[in-house]
């Protein structure tokens, strides 16, 4: 008699335990309420990413073409994998000591692994990450920047 | 009764007597046959895409997601866009492969149930063949896919493929007694296997109504039993993605996976007619016993639409089912055919011919 | 793995139905082959074959900086990314007796918990769906969501977010991390409850769960299952009880415990977890100390000769890291004891006997992340 019992007590649990499962997708059916997923392509011009969001690695320009870059390496020295490379150059400068300054910040977008290191270490702070993210390109050699505007300057501090 | 209920036999009548006078009656008969064929395929194939879309759309509202939104209005056109995808793709030959079965098997399983739809009664009228034993034929030919997935499973020389037939045959072969039997429960009801008579039958209230309660527990099996019989969750062994990647359609792909595709979601629209048909009255209107007025305004409602209505609802609840709950396993498939389904069903069609022959329903 | 076996697969009987799992399976959660030997539905053994995805972390950390390393940590169990970071963190930190500020204690431990929050969250999804229950898994993930929202406005990344540096935080949290934080334990406490509903209390879970890949307590130590896979056996291993490191042992929690061994004990223990964690992160979050994020360090870190070892608690299990240094600024040797590589091969021991979905149920309540296998 018991496993009788125990037979159609194992039934209405059964069933109720999955009318509760029901009732919570059935509560989404009726009310879905807000849905997180975002209309990417559509949401372009609204989409904002967050502040200190890794997109890519970017050297800051201000108006007048010129960054903090002094062209020093420790960036390239830090980058776990190798993805920074700078050439430098020898310029004379207005007293005419040779001084040496960046020619080419080049960055690999392909091998970055936005560990920020190089911005961190930076110890002018003329690196910055950056909001882009759409970087699908069809060749990977477009994935290869130079940071340095072309013509640009470093920044001389007013002493 | 019914009376301003449209009857779709007068138009079906029109056509028969207008070409009746443009040819002779064997080719009339030809005729017929062609355009009873053409209207068929036409609505296997939208109602088979409008399910998918439907499928998609309502476990993504369930889950709290969008759904399909890109191609046209709402993603509407998201199942013909995935159609021309189909049709498209490469059939790839499988090695070792066993051709002749291989390519046999998604027709074999979209015959039955292409076969199955001449028998629904889908309004007033609109009803290709009415069989005298229309609840047995639609049974019988459902259960027909079996061979075809077994087929499909043995030949596509996968493993995966294999235990997915397998536990499929195993499946169907046994949740077809829990199906039947709960139809069975109707058939003693109104006492007869025709699918015309058993929804004349409930021209006065519809049998989960006026049954009692072993009416509802039957309708209740039916909708368990026939989940697992197309092979739907949280009875999918058959095609587990989650154990056996696909299951039985594993290897398939292009068209032929769209047939086992396209059955599949056809396959629940017939067990979901099939039950609005038995349990819920089919294209009968909602009427209560004998408020003449009550019923009157119902049947203002065309009875095409209570059909659609009905089967849809049926729908929504076997892919309820399908959205909330695990996935079961084999031998606990079993378990509940044999040890819960089947005892109860058995005890049930006592109760009911108890029940008619003390002559106490409705 | 007995000599027999070894000679059973190479002859192979008959009757022997091997099917290969993986590497590319829907439930396998990522590269991992599984040779499985069945006898019609029932599992004979298997033998796991791992590899696929070997990257050679340890051998790359040999050529890297101890700042660098903390990078390729991340991508070893990616779910637990922060924990593995801290695990080296905290070695060199030790090795060079850094006083590390009580303020970079705190937020390591809060993220510890969110990073661990998450990580069973998406444990709960994927378990669900190798079940066949396929809408856990958009509910797990759309409140995993907003952990990850809290990472990206904090780090800039939501999964790899390499934040920790020997000495502290590469930088401070971001303003509304307190206030974000309170909002999302507010939130979940009310979503918790519904995961409960939807799958804990039904029946076919259970079913399914119940019983299943029975494992003892002398197994767990057997093999070394750590973590909630141990725990769920019974053997108590949390390292943030054990040896309390971080803010551990300021804040109030317990350790889960179930006896049972099964593939619902493993769930329940996880559950449960995650309401430890929410306990945790309320009673850390308002009181993060102000301070500096990070000690100050050299730029150039050398360990002093010699060997060093530190445990942690990541979401999978027991992250040990042992360093030997020779003086130079990378190390000469770098070990991981991975917690998941243990878990896995105690699958052969718990699963011979079992039906091929059982199998599936119980490679989820492991939780296996398979490039923590093969590093």
């Amino acid at each position: 008699m018991n496993s009788i019992a125990k037979y159609f007590s194992d039934i209405f649990k059964g069933i109720s335990s999955l009318w509760a499962g029901m009732r919570i997708t059935g509560k989404y059916f009726f009310s879905p309420g807000a849905i997180v997923t975002q209309q990417y392509p559509e949401n372009r011009a609204t989409l904002k990413m967050e502040e200190r969001f890794k997109g890519e690695i970017v050297m800051p320009h201000d108006a007048n073409n010129l960054h903090a870059c002094t062209g020093c390496g420790i960036c390239e020295m830090n980058c776990p994998n190798g993805s920074i490379e700078i050439l430098t150059d020898r310029v004379a400068n207005a007293e005419g000591k040779m001084e040496r300054v960046i020619d080419k910040h080049i960055y690999h977008l392909s091998m970055c692994t936005f560990c920020g290191l190089c911005v961190k270490t930076c110890p002018s702070d003329a690196l910055a990450f950056g909001q882009e993210f759409e970087h699908a390109v069809f060749d990977r050699s477009k994935l290869t920047k130079v940071l340095n505007q072309p013509g640009s300057k470093i920044r001389k501090e007013a002493k | 009764m019914s009376s301003n209920i449209f009857d779709f036999a007068t138009l079906t009548g029109s056509i028969h007597t207008w070409l009746s006078g443009m040819m002779s009656s064997g080719w009339v008969i030809f005729t017929e046959m062609v355009l009873v064929g053409l209207v068929f395929l036409l609505m296997y194939a939208l109602v088979g895409l409008f399910l998918v879309y439907l499928e998609r759309k309502v476990c993504a509202i369930m889950q709290n997601r969008v759904g399909p939104n890109r191609v046209g209005k709402w993603g509407l056109l998201q199942t013909i866009a995935d159609l021309i995808k189909l049709l498209m793709k490469e059939l790839i030959p499988i090695r070792k492969s066993d051709p002749l079965l291989f390519n046999l098997a998604p027709f074999i399983v979209i015959i039955c149930s292409f076969l199955a739809m001449a028998a629904l009664p889908y309004a007033k009228g609109l009803q290709a063949i009415d069989f005298n034993i229309g609840v047995f034929y639609v049974m019988a030919v459902s259960s027909l896919s079996v061979v075809g997935i077994l087929l499909a499973g043995w030949s596509s020389n996968s493993k995966y493929s294999l235990i997915g037939a397998m536990r499929s045959g195993a499946q169907i072969v046994s949740y077809e007694l829990s199906v039947g039997l709960s139809l069975l429960a109707i058939v003693v009801f109104s006492g007869s296997m025709q699918l015309s008579t058993i929804i004349e039958s409930q021209a006065n209230g519809w049998w989960i109504f006026k049954g009692h309660i072993p009416a509802f527990i039957s309708f209740i099996i039916f909708l368990v039993a026939s989940t697992a019989e197309i092979n739907r969750g949280p009875f999918d062994l058959a095609e587990a993605e989650s154990e056996l990647t696909a299951g039985f359609h594993t290897e398939y792909s292009g068209i032929k996976f769209a047939f086992f595709f396209l059955a599949e979601y056809m396959n629940m629209f017939i067990v979901a007619a099939l039950g609005a048909t038995v349990f819920l009255g089919g294209w009968m209107p909602f009427h209560i016993g004998n408020w003449e007025g009550f019923n009157q305004i119902m049947d203002y409602i065309p009875s095409v639409v209570w059909f659609f209505g009905k089967t849809f609802f049926l729908i929504l609840i076997i892919m309820w089912f399908k959205w909330t709950f695990p996935r079961l396993r084999i031998d606990q498939l079993l378990t509940l055919e044999w040890k819960y389904l089947l005892p109860i069903s058995l005890f049930n069609i006592v109760l009911i011919a108890f029940i008619v022959l003390m002559g106490w329903h409705f | 793995m007995s000599e027999e076996i070894i000679k059973d697969v190479i002859v192979g009987e008959q009757e022997d139905y091997i099917i290969n799992m993986g590497p590319q399976h829907p439930s396998t959660h990522g590269v991992l082959r599984l040779e499985v030997c069945l006898k019609g539905e029932t599992v004979k053994y298997l033998i796991p074959h791992v590899g696929y995805i070997h990257r050679g972390i340890e051998k790359m950390c040999e050529a890297n900086t101890y700042q660098q390393i903390i990078h390729l940590t991340d991508r070893m169990d990616y779910l637990s990314a922060h924990m593995n970071n801290e695990a080296v963190c905290m070695v060199v930190e030790n090795a060079m007796q850094v006083k590390v500020p009580e303020r970079v204690k705190y937020i390591r431990t809060i993220l510890n918990e969110l990073n661990r929050l998450a990580s069973h969250q998406l444990w709960w999804c994927a378990f669900g769906m190798d079940l066949g229950a396929l809408t856990s898994f958009f509910y797990g993930l759309r409140d995993r969501e907003m952990i990850l929202d809290i990472f990206e406005e904090s780090f800039g990344s939501r999964l790899l977010h390499s934040f920790n540096t020997p000495g502290g935080l590469m930088h401070d949290v971001h303003p509304n991390f307190q206030n974000r934080i309170k909002e999302f334990i507010k939130y979940f406490r009310k979503k918790l409850p519904e995961y409960d509903q939807l799958l804990t209390g039904n029946v076919i879970f259970q079913n399914r769960a119940i019983g299943i890949g029975l494992m003892s307590k002398e197994t767990a130590i057997g093999y070394g299952v750590t973590g909630p896979s141990g725990r769920g056996s019974g053997f108590s291993c949390d390292v943030r009880k054990i040896a309390p490191y971080g803010a551990y042992d300021k804040v109030q929690f317990n350790e889960i415990l179930a006896t049972e061994g099964d593939v619902f004990a493993r769930y329940k223990v996880r559950m449960a977890e995650m309401w430890e964690s929410m306990n945790i992160l309320e009673q850390l979050v308002d009181n993060i100390p102000e301070g500096d994020f990070t000690a100050k360090m050299k730029p150039i870190i050398k360990l002093p000769a010699g060997e060093y070892f530190q445990r942690v608690e990541t979401a999978r299990g027991e992250l040990a890291v042992y360093v030997v240094s020779d003086g130079n600024k990378s190390p000469y040797r770098m070990k991981f004891r991975t917690p998941n590589f243990s878990n896995l091969f105690v699958m052969n021991e718990i699963s011979a006997g079992c039906k091929i979905a059982d199998l599936i149920a119980i490679s989820g309540s492991l939780d296996l992340v398979i490039p923590d296998i093969d590093r």
